[in-house]
């Protein structure tokens, strides 16, 4: 994982296709979350705001571990907390860290306007660049996990980068090095599938969760944050997590046909009246009854 | 309309030296202020829409600034629209003779306007064009709140985030429609009706040809004869 990752696969808003797109493979970066072997300790909350500068934010209570309701622009990493009730009446509570899952289709990008305000890296990483970003909240309708937010201050948006600033120099993201359990693994992503699938594998056979699976939802591509579930059938107790997450069709639509149909509408208008001018010229004031015409 | 609006006339009707007034300075002041905030928004509105386009936010100070100002110049021109809404509507309403008008509408498109029937203040066409934008402008002041303001609506209601986005575009785009047609016909094709909406007055031949119930009611009982 060096800085040759860091070529630029897509990019935001852009004119035509985005520089050096598809000469070059290179492996994708990938974080796993094993949620059965987290215990909530959320030094990956406190590693995230750490590394990356802010100070700590309050926390929120509300009858729960959680330390606040969602991931906010400068808290990009929270350990989302659920007492599920499992069908035997038994409860589990179920913790699953929540972040950027840096989709290999990413929604935002597809939203945003701004040239080069959004680009995914080669190596998979989605990271915004605030000096490109305009604020206006696209990439917030583009999500399907309601990642982006929004800083007031600074009217830029902020996610997590997934420590582009680290892996970029060979070193797994702040929220990895932290973990106490090793529950959060780093390395290419086919690598973090095997491990995962071996996890999950392990968890049905010897664990007795029979619908134990990995997270890696196709719907977006399939993402660079997979998760192992113990039940990947019901991926919602986790905190919300989509079953079958998706970039919204108005979104697909808005960025794509509707591109077209209304700019070739908007260029019809023009040409339509200038055709009208040709062929049929101003209206003058004629003279009618007793009146003579002449200039208004 | 009151006789006021008659500022001089002619000795004998038609004659072309005779102006009225067509536009109040209020008027003009609140269709001036709709133009500005519309186009500034027409403006960095494109530039959010395609990315081709996105080199028209550089013309009003980049990317950002436009998308600063983009939502305030839309409430600027919602006030606009809605002072013209409480001027001009008696006017705006749609009447008898604008459904004979539309019948002949056409002919008036060809040029063909010897046989239009008379029309008043506003002829049909020009009705519909205010009401694109009234109820264009509604459309465009909710759902760009809800874009203004898209974290604030909550992810159990995002439907209403892409409704929002959806309503924005189409009624944008009517609204474009409008425009275009509007700038053609007020400056290329209807000539005097631009200079009407900046200094205010039409000649009477003017009056005459395109509205002749106006001319006739605001010239009713004055020096003007018919």
């Amino acid at each position: 994982m060096s800085q040759a990752t860091l070529a630029v696969r897509r990019i935001s808003g852009h004119a035509g296709p985005a520089p050096g797109e598809g000469v070059e493979r290179d492996y994708q970066v990938c974080k796993l979350v094993d949620t059965t072997t987290c215990i909530g300790c959320k030094a990956c909350e406190v590693a995230c705001v750490e590394w990356n500068g802010y100070e700590f934010t309050d926390t929120v209570f509300d009858n729960s571990y959680q330390t606040m309701p969602a991931t906010t622009w400068k808290y990009w990493n929270l350990i989302k907390f659920n007492e599920h009730e499992n069908s035997d009446g038994t409860i589990s509570l179920l913790m699953r860290k929540d972040q950027c899952m840096h989709c290999a289709d990413p929604g935002c990008l597809a939203a945003c306007p701004a040239d080069g305000a959004i680009v995914q890296y080669t190596n998979g990483i989605v990271d915004f660049q605030q000096q490109n970003c305009i604020g206006c909240g696209y990439c917030v309708a583009g999500c399907p996990f309601d990642i982006p937010k929004f800083n007031p201050a600074t009217k830029k948006m902020f996610k997590c980068t997934l420590c582009v600033d680290r892996v970029s120099e060979g070193l797994e993201p702040a929220c990895i090095k932290s973990c106490p359990t090793g529950c959060l693994h780093f390395g290419t992503k086919d690598d973090m599938k095997d491990l995962a699938e071996a996890r999950a594998a392990q968890l049905r056979d010897n664990f007795g969760f029979e619908k134990a699976g990995v997270y890696d939802p196709a719907g977006v591509g399939g993402t660079g944050v997979i998760y192992v579930l113990h039940d990947a059938t019901n991926p919602e107790a986790y905190g919300g997590l989509p079953k079958d997450p998706q970039v919204p069709w108005v979104v697909r639509f808005w960025k794509g046909p509707a591109k077209w149909i209304g700019n070739l509408a908007m260029l019809g208008g023009v040409i339509g009246v200038t055709l009208h001018y040709l062929r049929f010229g101003p209206k003058e004031v004629h003279a009618r009854k007793n009146g003579n015409g002449g200039h208004p | 309309m009151s006789t006021s609006h008659v500022i001089s006339s002619g000795h004998t009707a038609g004659e072309s030296d005779g102006r009225i007034c067509r536009y109040t300075l209020a008027e003009r002041v609140h269709h001036w202020v709709g133009v500005f905030s519309y186009v500034y928004c027409l403006i960095t509105g494109l530039a959010f829409w395609s990315p081709y386009m996105f080199w028209l936010a550089v013309l009003v100070g980049g990317g950002a600034t436009a998308r600063f100002w983009h939502p305030w110049l839309g409430v600027a021109f919602t006030l606009s629209m809605f002072w013209m809404y409480k001027m001009w509507r008696p006017d705006m309403l749609i009447t008898e003779p604008d459904r004979r008008w539309s019948k002949t509408m056409k002919q008036y498109i060809e040029n063909d306007d010897q046989n239009l029937p008379p029309e008043g203040r506003f002829n049909y066409g020009q009705k519909l064009f205010f009401w694109l934008m009234f109820y264009g402008v509604i459309l465009l002041l909710v759902s760009g709140i809800g874009m203004w303001f898209v974290e604030s609506i909550p992810w159990s209601l995002r439907w209403l985030r892409y409704l929002a986005v959806t309503v924005h575009v189409v009624a944008a785009m009517a609204t474009i429609g409008g425009f275009i047609i509007h700038v053609y016909m007020g400056t290329a094709m209807v000539r005097g009706g631009f200079t009407s909406i900046i200094r205010g007055e039409v000649s009477i031949a003017w009056a005459k040809t395109h509205h002749r119930l106006w001319y006739e009611q605001v010239t009713k009982g004055t020096s003007a004869e018919k």
